[in-house]
């Protein structure tokens, strides 16, 4: 079966991550996870003429920088899963009008990341694809401009609001021997629990968080399978609530937990509560996350990437913030690099 | 309902996670940028009247025009916004403030070109400032005018 339980899926053959590449920008490079990244910019217009060209350089970069680790091309890939925060998923379909790979482009806000990675590891293990490579990207500039105010407006955010990371992240994801083995995943259910502030995201994503670890435990009947559960954006404010979330439900996690949206920023970089976008759960788990796993320094781990998925216009109508987390196993599988 | 109950109790029960507001020096920090902008503003208004053929009364026209120049600048070359998170209402509040809402709207938009881009999205922010600013002097106007018809 591959279905376990209610949201779990289990995959049946052995499922790798053969490479991975990473693109951050110039906050993303100088903070503590910097050198774990295969290219970054010290500039936030990487080169280009306006801030989507520079979006869409970071995603081409990854792709490029994952694929030429492997001495593979696009034509060599079967599916691109992609997506990112801009209206009609712009960076991810100009990028894939470059590639010219058969395309399936995907919003789940900044949760993009696991579920571009869940269903492209179905796609390989359900035998309908031999390779995929799982893409997304976000951008600071690009972000603001959509969901918030421009850039260069002097407007005061309080210190819930989160700083979209920079960056993109590919991985490349097949039936051969790899590092790292793909095992699970779990599809998680749109949760809201009344939170109108899209600049407090961390407290409207932490249910959904919770939601998803709780009944990824229940459908594999254990909690204590992992030395690391990793969030994708909760940031300081949301990960100490998800933390309590599960306490309540009897679920112990406090000591397993991190959050790439603490992980990529440290405190003196006035990044409010932490990073947020679909890059920092991309950036984090491809860049810094499978290097740990390939050295041995973690074992099992399970990315649990949360999205608001936001609209600016929902947000005037005053509804509140629908989100949803989905999560994918990485165990260390000890293969060739 | 019980989701409806689920959702006060998780607003009220996640108040313990969030970092409290330093309202007191956020109120400090905009006093004295919004201060220092309204000293720099006499400074700029003496000066035209020290130096130029200005009175008083007219000075205010070049001095709203310099702040103006001086706000946009700032947000051109990326400094007004970390005044405005420093500040908050202090350099909001000041016409410098408000031409950083149109600068900044107007570099954002560059990308789509001078008509639909700066000039449509130039007023993004501004424009409800303008659209009260006028309704609200029409209606003041309108009560001083009556007041004035009544008492004499």
């Amino acid at each position: 079966m591959r279905l376990v339980g209610k949201q779990t899926w289990e995959f049946e053959n052995p499922i790798y991550i053969n490479s991975v590449g990473t693109a951050a920008g110039p906050r993303e490079a100088e903070g503590p996870l910097g050198k774990d990244f295969d290219i970054t910019y010290d500039e936030l217009r990487c080169g280009e003429d306006n801030w989507e060209l520079a979006e869409r350089k970071l995603m081409e970069q990854s792709i490029k920088l994952c694929l030429d680790k492997v001495e593979l091309t696009p034509q060599d890939i079967d599916i691109f899963l992609a997506g990112d925060l801009l209206n009609q998923n712009v960076t991810a379909n100009y990028v894939a009008r470059q590639t010219q790979i058969p395309f399936l482009c995907m919003f789940g806000a900044c949760s993009t990341s696991m579920e571009t990675l869940a269903v492209g590891s179905a796609l390989v293990d359900a035998g309908f694809a031999n390779r995929i490579i799982a893409s997304t990207s976000s951008h600071n500039a690009t972000a603001e401009r959509q969901f918030r105010y421009p850039t260069e407006y002097g407007g005061q955010k309080p210190k819930t609001a989160t700083f979209t990371v920079t960056g993109a992240g590919t991985a490349l994801v097949s039936r051969n021997q790899g590092p790292i083995r793909i095992t699970k995943a779990v599809i998680g259910k749109v949760n809201d629990l009344g939170i109108k502030n899209p600049l407090d995201m961390g407290s409207a994503m932490a249910p959904a968080a919770a939601d998803t670890i709780q009944q990824h435990f229940e459908d594999v009947g254990s909690t204590d399978d992992y030395d690391l559960i990793v969030t994708g954006d909760l940031s300081g404010v949301g990960s100490p609530i998800l933390i309590q979330l599960l306490k309540d439900e009897g679920i112990d996690i406090s000591a397993r937990h991190n959050d790439c949206g603490l992980m990529i920023f440290d405190h003196t970089q006035e990044v409010f509560a932490g990073g947020s976008g679909c890059a920092c759960s991309a950036v984090v788990t491809y860049g810094h996350i499978v290097k740990q796993l390939i050295l041995g320094n973690l074992n099992k781990v399970l990315v649990v990437a949360t999205g608001a998925l936001l609209s600016p216009i929902m947000v005037q109508q005053k509804e509140s913030i629908p989100t949803i987390a989905h999560g994918v196993v990485l165990e260390r599988a000890g293969g060739p690099v | 309902m019980a989701g409806q109950k689920l959702k006060q109790n998780y607003q009220k029960n996640i108040k313990q996670f969030h970092p409290k507001p330093h309202y007191f020096f956020n109120c400090v920090k905009a006093f004295l940028v919004g201060g220092f902008i309204c000293l720099i503003g006499e400074g700029i208004q003496n000066f035209y009247i020290h130096f130029f053929d200005f009175t008083e009364k007219t000075a205010g026209n070049p001095t709203v025009a310099t702040l103006i120049l001086l706000a946009s600048l700032l947000t051109g070359i990326g400094i007004y916004d970390n005044i405005g998170q420093f500040a908050g209402a202090g350099s909001a509040v000041p016409v410098t403030g408000f031409a950083n809402s149109m600068t900044s709207a107007a570099l954002e938009h560059k990308s789509e070109g001078i008509v639909l881009g700066v000039a449509t999205n130039m007023f993004k922010l501004a424009g409800s400032v303008i659209v009260f600013g006028v309704v609200a002097a029409y209606i003041v106007g309108m009560i001083r005018y009556f007041i004035h018809l009544a008492l004499s």
